[in-house]
């Protein structure tokens, strides 16, 4: 490794404009003439729409149109769909109902966009949205994905009935419950999984362009994945044509999943672009509509049976849950539950038998969709409240009963769909467990006690599939679009070299990792490299950024395009200092044939291929080339996580007293961005652990809707980390990469909640474990006794 | 309508603004000085954090007109010419930002922390202090990091200046 090479910690080349106020988000840029779009929004949860009257707004100052969903249906626009097809297990399709981007007859929960007023600056539309008038027959509301499936509960689609989207089911049913009938021990569990807004710091933001002598659109947008957005915009909206549409998303702050998916705004400021006539329209969620509107996620409910022979090996698992999807499907809603969920219930044990049922719902709440993890976290959290849980009940230790079940051979093929390809289980726990000095808690443990307060430890073992995913895998499981990556490396003539890249950057440091892969091969400065990402007219093809996939797909497909690049200036360099092309080597950015002084430097070699003056015979000029590349398996990064808490018996308090990450990753590139990943996927998961909580009422209103009343974790809500990383290498893609992005959040929320509920002796504790859970936990747990 | 007058990062400014203009509009649309930013309506998350007369002020619960005769800095008037303010340079040599969003309030906030407190912050302080201001990238432990040395540098620097 260089200095700035595979595996160094080199600053980001990124921060420079963020520390100084120079980066450029959507809401940064402006266009001559551009007016704002502002939404008229359902108050109510479910109702019908019997009419509109926009007589008032259309007349107040600086309004230009004021639009509703007849009018948007009636120009050809396309409903929003689900790109993921998942089958329930009688082999029917999905049951997915219409959802236009402006609702038509009827709305379906608080925040569906009713009308959009476009006027020349944003207190003009937000006042004149104020003026709508809209005539709503309010209709009962259903808000919890066990209610949506009652009898007699209300029904938002008739496409649902019963408002089930899919009963979908995993693995094989009979043999799971023959092997927990033999079963020695049977533990069950009823776990919920508690809705979460992503919250992103950047609130989703879109600025449609309309170019009326081209008919061409430009969309500066807060999306991870641009080129998916042009793709379905263009295909499936029929906003226009993919030629005549760029989509662009320049600085993103933040996107945790939120990001992926299309909404409705980018497409009704699209079209109102041109439909308003004006030179632009720009829309900025405040942060209530952010709540109200992005895609939340989680919002599980289980039930789980875990059967364990004499020697307290698992025998069979059976999961049964229900996943509230909310109003619409969104983009890649249906397949969170199943394929990122399910696959996973095996966790890091050898289990033969698992079957896992799932029905997603719908309810009149908000979408929900990816977040940070998306499935991975619901299914460590059930696998792993269920492993601490039966340590309690067979009386042995947490970390007796994981070790006894650890899968220790690879490649090892799960009963749910993954074969997992490498891993060093033990490894990671006890590194965590050394690193947590677990076997001090005791003593800790005592003095907690002579205080009056109460300590637990917990632990918990996960393992999520990143990397998504081979195409033709992820195609016969329902997916609409192939999971492969693009990269083009475009070599100067000085040697100097720009990166274009489908992966998108929104936090995660590309700029300077995906640099170090240059740096490393070729022993130019990273500064020399620049990373081009984020645009439909410079990066011709993409998949995005999410599922911790820049690294083992994103940067895959760096590589190839650098294996062709290097073995082209190999043979301009052979040809020219006339060696063979094996004896060639590029190192520190000189070009040299080994074992002699024969050298030419890096910019010479890039100045040759571009002069053309002394090439092989029949070789093309220039040094460009691209690449695709498309993964053979899943990647599966694990760990152990340790959380230990004190808990005060008085008030329900709970205070993290340390938080240990022990992580494999496979290889790391720059280990500064990998620590800083941890860092924030620990705070999402013990924010849903101890703080975060999406609450809506019984009639549909989303309670928790700002800053105010949804607890996002603070600096003093958190510890300092204690992070560290084993590795095995990944065998399915070039660098060996498993991914750092979700973990964090994965592995952690079960950890905490296993630290609490040791502390307080009472393992009925529901997310999230704020001080009044905790404080009922407790005296409900005496008041039993 | 209402007239401002203001000085932005040392230069004298001048305009006409809604009197319902927020200070964080006017920086932004006005002067287009869009490092400070707006993450939240209700006064939490600190992303559009600057000193007004030298002290940290949350620029969206200020309306321009309240701001009318005052020296305002923003983030992008923090660096002297081409050098790095040290609290600039602490977040970017500890990782102490990834999407960037709430940064700019965060140094700001920083900034104003060290001016009240001294350079020398132990790591509760800074967390305590800190509760105005919104991260969800980080997990606040870089931030922490980054603040602690700013401040140390910082104090470093006005110890310097005054021998």
């Amino acid at each position: 490794m260089g200095i700035e090479g595979i595996g160094a910690r080199v600053l980001r080349k990124e921060d420079k404009r963020f520390i100084t106020g120079k980066g450029r988000y959507t809401d940064d840029h402006k266009i001559a003439g551009m007016h704002y779009a502002a939404f008229v929004r359902s108050p109510h949860a479910h109702a019908k729409v019997k009419g509109i009257d926009k007589s008032a707004a259309e007349g107040m100052p600086g309004v230009a149109a004021v639009l509703d969903g007849q009018q948007l249906t009636g120009d050809g626009i396309g409903n929003l769909i689900c790109g993921w097809m998942v089958h329930s297990k009688d082999g029917s399709p999905m049951n997915m109902g219409a959802w236009s981007a402006l609702a038509t007859e009827y709305v379906r929960y608080v925040g569906d966009a009713v009308a959009v007023v476009i006027a020349e600056t944003q207190a003009q539309a937000r006042s004149a949205a104020e003026a709508v008038a809209v005539d709503y027959q309010v209709l009962d509301a259903v808000v919890s994905g066990a209610d949506a499936i009652k009898p007699g509960a209300p029904q938002l689609h008739p496409e649902a009935k019963n408002n089930i989207i899919y009963d979908w089911e995993i693995g094989e049913a009979d043999a799971t419950d023959a092997a927990l009938a033999g079963a020695a021990r049977v533990v069950e569990m009823e776990i919920t999984n508690n809705r979460l807004v992503p919250n992103p710091m950047e609130p989703r933001s879109a600025l449609a362009e309309y170019d009326e002598a081209e008919e061409h659109f430009t969309l500066h947008t807060t999306s991870q994945n641009p080129h998916v957005a042009r793709l379905v915009l263009s295909a499936f909206y029929q906003v226009a044509p993919e030629n005549k549409l760029r989509v662009i998303a320049p600085d993103v702050g933040g996107g945790f999943g939120s990001k992926i998916f299309i909404y409705p705004e980018e497409v009704v400021c699209l079209w109102a672009s041109k439909r308003a006539g004006v030179p632009a329209v720009k829309w900025t969620a405040d942060r209530t509509e952010a709540f109200l509107t992005d895609a939340h996620g989680r919002d599980h409910t289980t039930t789980a049976k875990m059967g364990f022979d004499a020697n307290n090996k698992i025998v069979g698992f059976k999961i049964d849950t229900i996943a509230n999807l909310g109003a619409y499907m969104s983009l890649f809603s249906s397949s969170v539950p199943t394929y990122l969920y399910a696959t996973l219930l095996s966790g890091q044990y050898n289990i033969a038998n698992i079957h896992c049922n799932v029905r997603s719902v719908y309810s009149n709440t908000a979408p929900v969709d990816a977040y940070r993890g998306a499935g991975r976290p619901e299914a460590s959290y059930v696998v792993e409240r269920m492993m601490e849980t039966a340590a309690r009940e067979l009386g042995v230790s947490p970390a007796e009963l994981r070790r006894t079940n650890f899968i220790t051979e690879f490649p090892h093929q799960t009963p749910v769909i993954m074969a997992y390809d490498a891993g060093d289980f033990n490894a990671s726990l006890d590194a965590a467990m050394k690193a947590a000095d677990w076997d001090g808690f005791a003593k800790r443990k005592a003095a907690s006690e002579k205080n009056g307060m109460l300590r637990g430890i917990g632990m918990s073992c996960y393992i999520e599939a990143c990397g998504i995913a081979p195409s033709a895998a992820v195609g016969s499981l329902g997916a609409g679009v192939g999971l492969w990556e693009s990269a083009e490396v475009r070599v100067n003539p000085v040697g100097t070299v720009e990166v274009l890249t489908g992966s998108h950057s929104h936090g995660q440091g590309h700029e300077t990792t995906f640099a170090q892969l240059v740096s490393d091969r070729f022993g130019v400065p990273a500064e020399s490299v620049q990373i081009v990402h984020g645009d439909t007219d410079k990066v011709q093809f993409g998949m995005g950024t999410y599922g911790s996939r820049s690294g083992a797909v994103g940067m895959s497909a760096i590589e190839k395009a650098l294996d062709k690049v290097e073995a082209k200036a190999k043979k301009i360099a052979a040809h020219q200092l006339e060696a063979a092309e094996g004896d060639i080597e590029i190192k520190d950015g000189e070009v040299l044939v080994k074992g002699t002084d024969k050298k030419l430097g890096w910019h010479e070699v890039c100045l040759g291929a571009y002069t053309g003056h002394n090439l092989p015979e029949g070789m093309e000029p220039g040094l460009k080339e691209g690449a695709f590349y498309d993964p053979t398996n899943f990647t599966f990064p694990a760990g152990c996580y340790v959380c230990e808490v004190e808990v005060d018996p008085q008030t329900g308090v709970v205070d993290i007293q340390q938080f240990v990450a022990a992580d494999d990753f496979g290889k790391i590139i720059n280990p500064m961005i990998v620590e800083g990943q941890v860092h924030g996927g620990l705070a999402q998961g013990i924010g849903q652990a101890m703080l975060e909580n999406a609450v809506y009422g019984d009639d549909g209103q989303l309670l928790s809707a700002s800053y105010m009343d949804y607890c996002m974790p603070r600096a003093d809500d958190l510890p300092n980390f204690d992070v560290s990383t084993t590795e095995t290498l990944c065998p399915g893609n070039p660098l060996g990469i498993k991914g750092c992005g979700e973990a964090g959040a994965i592995g952690s929320p079960p950890a905490v909640i296993n630290a609490v509920t040791d502390a307080i002796n009472n393992n009925n504790l529901t997310m999230p474990a704020s001080p009044a859970n905790v404080w009922n936990a407790i005296n409900l747990a005496d008041a039993a006794e | 309508m209402a007239k401002v007058q203001m000085t932005v990062n040392g230069k004298s400014v001048a305009g006409t603004v809604e009197d319902r203009t927020l200070l964080v509009d006017y920086l932004r649309d006005g002067r287009n000085l869009t490092g400070t930013h707006v993450g939240c309506d209700t006064s939490q998350c600190g992303a559009c954090v600057v000193h007004v007369d030298g002290k940290a002020v949350k620029s969206c619960t200020m309306l321009a007109v309240q701001a009318d005769g005052s020296d305002i800095t923003t983030i992008e008037g923090l660096a002297a010419g081409g050098d790095l303010h040290p609290m600039q340079a602490a977040f970017r040599e500890n990782h102490g930002l990834q999407c960037g969003f709430c940064t700019p309030g965060m140094i700001m906030s920083a900034v104003d922390m060290v001016n009240r407190l001294g350079g020398d912050l132990d790591e509760g302080t800074i967390r305590a202090e800190l509760e105005g201001n919104i991260c969800r990238c980080t997990g606040y432990h870089n931030i922490v990091k980054s603040i602690a040395a700013g401040a140390s540098a910082m104090g470093a620097g006005s110890k310097q200046a005054a021998e």
